[in-house]
């Protein structure tokens, strides 16, 4: 096997008592599309500060491409897209005059290699479009050609669809899939369930911790205890309150007009429907459901 | 039951530009309706229409039967709105800001501290009403511009794009709250000490219009309505709409993906293919999806590749939102 595109191995970051990233372990190839995914705070954004090398790790240490990210990290920065959601882009620029300046900022100023981004990211024929004119969606893009400017052969992306509906979300991921299959590795930070489901492996953090890293087929089978079911119940704030007393019911939320129950595997579903008839809530419907990205993230949460 | 909301064939230009065209809506009591569509397909213009920030160029809109253009106090009154980026002032506490906006929309002196302590309880602030709101986390803050909006007991909650920028625990407390608002309609009379939001006794709970990107939120609305270059183009509950694509997504899974996804694409009777990380989800024409099925497995063996499965899945608002979006749909 490769040489993996990231290495990180017992990575921790402490700020005074508090531990931000606690003894992370992680690999990346190349060509790899890995989500990150975690609460504000569960220590994300410390973990992509050291992978570029602006924060000293307490103990451990991350490799990336090659590099020890901290000692290294100007050989790192030099191969690396970062393109986030704060990200400043001059409002009063043309579209092209801002990868422009962020190209010189890298060093780039072939105006082809310029040019040849902007239609990378289909932003060609906007190129004097002034910045303040973009939708949300092609704002985006521009941030993403800003971050890939200078050719990195690895991307970060924090929350680079958040806000956006989901056809621009669908042409964003069909560009960083591209990009991908050219051998760019992709890391995703995020705290979007949607976001994560596009990556092909999921880490999920709290707490500092890493508490898993898989597929997000994987992540549904091992870690959701139980079955779904989606249940059409009145009243429904009844339901509600008395199933999670319920013999099997292992988790109950809310769905819009429905609930959705999480019981134990193979647990006969009856039993828990039954005790909620008898206990005056009509209940008119249970289905099977399938279980979501969000169900472990919640399993999770909880579980302490 | 009359309606909380009945918008009739509202138009509004900038310009030449048509941000919303003929758009008649209808909430039900109790009612959470959702507003979905791409950037510039008109959601928020239609909110600000709804509350009275900004006059349609034609239509009427009656809030628990007030026009909102004639009876302007009375209709805003039954409103609570908490739009997109909602101001609170980061130096006073919790309890200061909705102090604020409780005597802004003219609650008296005796009303408003019970009724803000109800309130916060409900949202679960309480314990934090001396808290200056700048030092709030993100979801504390997004359950103080409800609290704000809740204040006045509206009879209608206007949210435009609440979530976005928090997580999903956060995410699910706040839809446990709204759910909570609309299916118990808890007393609220002054004196009862019992959170709630109405005391009207069969008019049922508050109603909801919220306005997301994210297909999730949508469907845990009662009904929603796609917009597109201005227009409600569909509306209806989430399982009539998933129910439009039953039986026409698969899922297909195995290796190399870039010749599945190569195969899929040269495939007639398939009309989207969607990446997923590890698979790929493609939506069929009507009644094709058997015919499929059969085919694929055989093609894909011709270029090499492995089929890992091939099946067909329930349809998720997503896929019907994308079905929606394409040019060719009207």
């Amino acid at each position: 096997m490769n040489e993996p595109v990231i290495l990180v191995e017992n990575l921790t970051r402490k700020f005074g008592d508090f531990v931000a990233v606690d003894h992370i372990h992680f690999q990346i190839q190349a060509g790899e599309v890995v989500g990150y995914l975690g609460p504000n705070g569960s220590g994300k954004t410390t973990t992509i500060r050291m992978l570029l090398g602006l924060l000293e790790p307490t103990e451990g240490k991350a490799t990336v491409l090659g590099y020890d990210a901290f000692t290294q990290s100007e050989e790192v920065r030099a191969r690396v897209g970062y393109m986030s959601q704060k990200f400043a882009i001059y409002d009063d620029l043309t579209t092209l005059e801002n990868l422009t300046f962020y190209g010189g900022v890298y060093g780039i100023t072939d105006k082809p290699r310029i040019l040849q981004t902007l239609e990378l990211v289909g932003l060609q024929g906007h190129g004097s479009t002034l910045t303040r004119d973009l939708s949300t969606g092609w704002r985006q893009r521009l941030a993403l050609g800003i971050a890939l400017v200078h050719q990195p052969k690895l991307l970060f992306l924090d929350e680079p669809t958040s806000g956006v509906d989901p056809t621009a979300r669908r042409a964003f991921w069909d560009l960083i899939y591209e990009l991908a299959a050219g051998g760019v590795t992709i890391l995703v930070t995020t705290h979007y369930m949607d976001e994560a489901e596009y990556c092909e492996r999921v880490g999920i953090m709290r707490d500092g911790k890493l508490l898993a890293m898989d597929t997000p087929l994987n992540l549904k089978a091992n870690l959701i205890s139980g079955d779904v079911w989606e249940v059409f119940a009145e009243p429904l704030q009844s339901g509600l309150n008395l199933l999670p007393g319920l013999p099997g019911v292992l988790r109950v939320g809310l769905s819009g007009d429905h609930l959705r129950v999480i019981a134990q595997r193979g647990f006969e579903k009856d039993i828990w429907v039954k005790a909620l008839q008898s206990q005056g809530v009509q209940v008119n419907q249970v289905m099977a459901g399938d279980a979501t990205l969000e169900d472990v993230f919640l399993n999770l949460a909880k579980r302490d | 039951m009359t309606a909380i909301v009945q918008a009739n064939h509202l138009r509004k230009t900038f310009g030449d530009h048509v941000a919303v065209d003929d758009v008649s809506l209808q909430i039900q009591p109790g009612e959470i309706y959702g507003l979905v569509g791409a950037d510039g397909a008109g959601k928020t213009t239609t909110m600000r229409l709804l509350v009275g920030a900004l006059k349609p160029d034609a239509g009427e809109i009656e809030i628990c039967g007030y026009d909102v253009l004639r009876q302007v106090e009375q209709a805003r009154s039954q409103i609570g709105y908490l739009s997109q980026r909602f101001s609170m002032y980061e130096d006073l506490t919790v309890l200061e800001n909705i102090r604020f906006f409780a005597e802004v929309r003219g609650l008296s002196q005796t009303e408003w501290l019970p009724r803000s302590m109800e309130i916060l309880e409900f949202v679960g602030l309480a314990d934090f009403k001396d808290r200056r709101a700048g030092q709030l986390s993100g979801g504390m803050k997004q359950k103080l511009g409800l609290a704000s909006a809740l204040v006045t007991r509206p009879r209608v909650l206007l949210l435009d794009e609440p979530t976005t920028g928090v997580d999903p625990v956060t995410r699910q407390d706040f839809w446990q709250l709204v759910i909570k608002l609309v299916s118990a309609p808890l007393n609220l009379h002054p004196k009862s000490g019992n959170l709630g939001v109405v005391s009207q006794k069969d008019e049922g709970g508050v109603s909801v219009i919220i306005s997301t990107p994210y297909m999730d939120e949508a469907s845990r609305c009662h009904r929603v309505g796609f917009m597109k270059a201005g227009r409600i183009i569909v509306e209806d509950t989430p399982s009539n709409l998933r129910a439009r694509l039953t039986g026409r997504v698969l899922e297909l899974r195995g290796q190399p993906i870039s010749a599945l996804r190569h195969v899929a694409h040269q495939d007639t009777d398939v009309e989207d293919v969607a990446a997923f990380g590890d698979r790929l989800h493609l939506r069929v024409r009507a009644s094709t999806a058997q015919a499929v099925l059969k085919r694929l497995p055989h093609e894909i063996e011709m270029v090499g590749g492995v089929l890992t499965e091939l099946r067909p899945i329930p349809p998720v608002l997503e896929d019907v939102f994308i079905a929606l979006s394409e040019p060719n749909h009207e």
